[in-house]
């Protein structure tokens, strides 16, 4: 991980702004600090887990790394190509190499097009392949994300929930890619069709040697699919250590209080849950030092104020905010 | 007899365009004063349904509860004068819905929306309704309560909403609960909060509640008892550590085998469940999990398998396929 070559994906100090307007001549009165200066890598072939509660600009971020969104500040490099500044048609070059699968089958896929169309888009765009050669690459796709062979001729709202979501992992693949950015990609499954998607995803994995950035909010799953986890809590990364390390050793408050809330589904397990008083604060206004000490209204939080609070490595691989009330 | 509530055979249908669709068919379960029972299931299963049924907020016209008993304190409300469901509906059994925001009407504060169950409930005069929301609201652990009975509910989070549901719910101080899916939109960490006030709720008025949700992870902390509903059937139904410890039918077993645990091996392969429901219009007559893993033909049953106690309160479908006793 340390070494620059073996890096895919480099994101360094990425922030994500929106302008907030208002009054008569809709001026810019304020920002929503979305995403608030993360930094992070991801190698060959690894899993970075992405985890936090919604409105904590997870998905905003998984957005900003394809520049999905052009983002305010920071830089994104993928095997050492800037893509943060790359022109659009160095960028559409760039992007046969990372894909994205959006959470809700439903809403990304163009329910006009055909299933084969819809594969076979990414190709089309990237102008690879004749037609003959695409459609034999669509067959090829969608027997290996488990559709039935006449797929390719049907619609997508004519599948359930989990083969909509294969197709849209089908269409990720289409261009062969090193890296993909999985927002929510089981969120909206059913327990039994969920793990079904998993399978599939571990074994692609293998199968291709990619690397994914897992967007999600279930510990459970994330733990599940990933190498390295990150927490993220209002706009920036508390948290990030490699999954067994961030289970067995947690270090800030709030990764504690995240785990300490997942109902265990056994009857038999004692708990013991620091329940959490409060909801997430707003990322427009948000407040300043420490935002989680300042949500559960930490005796030292006033100490967190004003001051920069460091990304350190603390162990090998383990990387927190530190702070003075969170983080002990 | 003791049971608060007693559901028997009962049927749920539609009318749809392509005809008569059994949503729930022929489901019986009970719930004992005071205690929690949770009902889960995939989405499409009836859970929802079921539920609704007790209280007849069926989406109208095309709803129908065809068949069965709804025993509530021995009474069939199926039976009564739509004059009494409305005096239970919302004063002796409290709804928490699925989605705060589609369920909270967005053009009135809600302060109104709770004094509005009072006064027609409890026959409160306005000014001591008010005095009771809000320390209905301070219960459910809004802080100050006394700005926030002016609020609509846009200007609440989820959590937020999810509670003012509950002091809604909960108003008329009811004898069953029935909360469908009441932390699903939520995050974890308030999804905990919401789940801790209910517990503290059911104590503090000593009802039952009947929890309908697909995360067995809430299933195992919160419920006394679990009702495993497949496709508009029981599938299973018993204590809820003997059904963790001890699960009998094939689809049970699936569940539980699929999720993914905080102590599982990373990365390695998880158990699934083939195939997926059948859709509604094409239920079999014979077992319906069998129909989803596709079962040789010859050895399926043709008729609804038997129900089989298998120790004090654990039921089981007794497919001989799905069940191996």
């Amino acid at each position: 991980m340390n070494d620059p070559d073996q890096t895919l994906l480099k994101v360094e100090d990425l922030r994500m702004h929106f302008p907030v307007r208002g009054g008569v001549m809709m001026k810019q009165i304020g920002a929503v600090k979305a995403v608030d200066g993360v930094s992070f890598n991801i190698g060959p072939g690894e899993t970075l887990g992405l985890v936090g509660e919604s409105g904590c600009g997870k998905s905003t971020l998984g957005k900003a790394v394809v520049r999905l969104l052009k983002p305010t500040g920071g830089k994104v490099s993928f095997k050492g190509n800037d893509i943060t500044t790359a022109s659009q048609w160095r960028l559409r070059r760039l992007r046969r190499d990372f894909q994205m699968v959006f959470q809700d089958p439903a809403e990304s896929l163009d329910a006009r097009m055909s299933v084969g169309d819809l594969v076979a888009e990414p190709l089309v765009i990237q102008r690879l392949g004749g037609r003959r050669s695409r459609q034999e690459k669509v067959a090829e796709l969608l027997d290996r994300v488990g559709l039935p062979k006449n797929a390719a001729q049907k619609f997508s709202f004519e599948f359930s929930g989990g083969q909509r979501q294969r197709i849209g992992i089908a269409r990720a693949l289409a261009l062969n890619p090193d890296l993909l950015i999985l927002d929510e990609p089981v969120s909206a499954l059913d327990v039994s069709v969920q793990s079904q998607v998993m399978n599939l995803l571990l074994d692609l994995q293998r199968e291709f040697s990619m690397s994914y950035l897992f967007i999600a909010h279930d510990l459970a799953v994330v733990k599940h699919m990933s190498d390295r986890i990150a927490v993220m809590y209002l706009g920036k990364i508390v948290e990030m250590a490699p999954a067994d390390e961030i289970h067995r050793n947690p270090r800030h408050a709030y990764t504690k209080a995240l785990l300490s809330a997942i109902p265990v589904p056994d009857p038999t397990a004692k708990t013991e849950r620091t329940v959490l008083e409060g909801d997430v604060p707003s990322p427009i206004n948000p407040p300043e030092g420490c935002a989680f000490g300042h949500r559960v209204g930490h005796s030292r939080y006033q100490e967190s104020v004003g001051k920069e609070l460091p990304f350190e490595e603390i162990s090998p691989r383990h990387w927190v905010q530190k702070c003075p009330c969170c983080v002990l | 007899m003791s049971a608060l509530l007693e559901i028997n055979g009962l049927v749920t249908s539609f009318d749809t365009d392509s005809g008569w669709v059994r949503a729930v068919d022929g489901i019986s379960y009970s719930i004992e004063a005071g205690k929690t029972v949770g009902l889960v299931g995939e989405s499409g299963c009836g859970k929802t349904v079921s539920a609704m049924s007790i209280i007849d907020l069926l989406p109208k016209p095309s709803g129908h509860v065809l068949e069965g008993e709804i025993l509530f304190k021995g009474e069939d409300l199926r039976k009564v004068k739509p004059r009494r469901l409305r005096k239970v509906r919302g004063g002796e059994i409290g709804v928490i819905f699925q989605e705060p925001m589609a369920a909270l009407n967005p053009v009135h504060r809600i302060g109104k929306q709770i004094v509005e169950i009072l006064k027609l409930h409890e026959k409160l005069s306005s000014r001591k309704a008010l005095k009771k929301a809000v320390e209905l609201l301070d219960a459910v652990g809004i802080p100050a309560p006394e700005e926030r009975i002016t609020s609509y509910p846009h200007e609440l989070s989820g959590g937020m909403r999810q509670r003012v549901m509950i002091a809604i719910a909960l108003a008329c101080e009811p004898d069953l609960l029935i909360a469908d899916e009441p932390t699903t939109a939520l995050d974890v960490t308030v999804q905990a909060q919401i789940l801790e006030l209910i517990q503290a709720m059911q104590q503090r008025l000593g009802m039952a509640v009947l929890m309908i949700t697909h995360d067995l992870g809430v299933i195992a902390q919160n419920c006394d008892e679990v009702v495993v509903m497949y496709a508009g059937r029981i599938v299973e139904r018993a204590p809820v550590k003997d059904l963790f410890a001890n699960p009998q039918h094939a689809y049970t077993k699936g569940l539980l085998n699929s999720i993914p645990r905080i102590d599982s091996v990373r990365k390695s392969h998880l158990n699934t469940i083939p195939g997926q429901v059948a859709s509604i219009q094409d239920f079999v007559a014979g077992c319906r999990f069998c129909q989803r893993m596709d079962r040789d033909q010859s050895s399926l049953l043709r008729t609804r398998p038997e129900y089989l106690q298998i120790s004090p309160g654990h039921w089981v479908e007794a497919c001989p396929q799905c069940y191996q006793g």
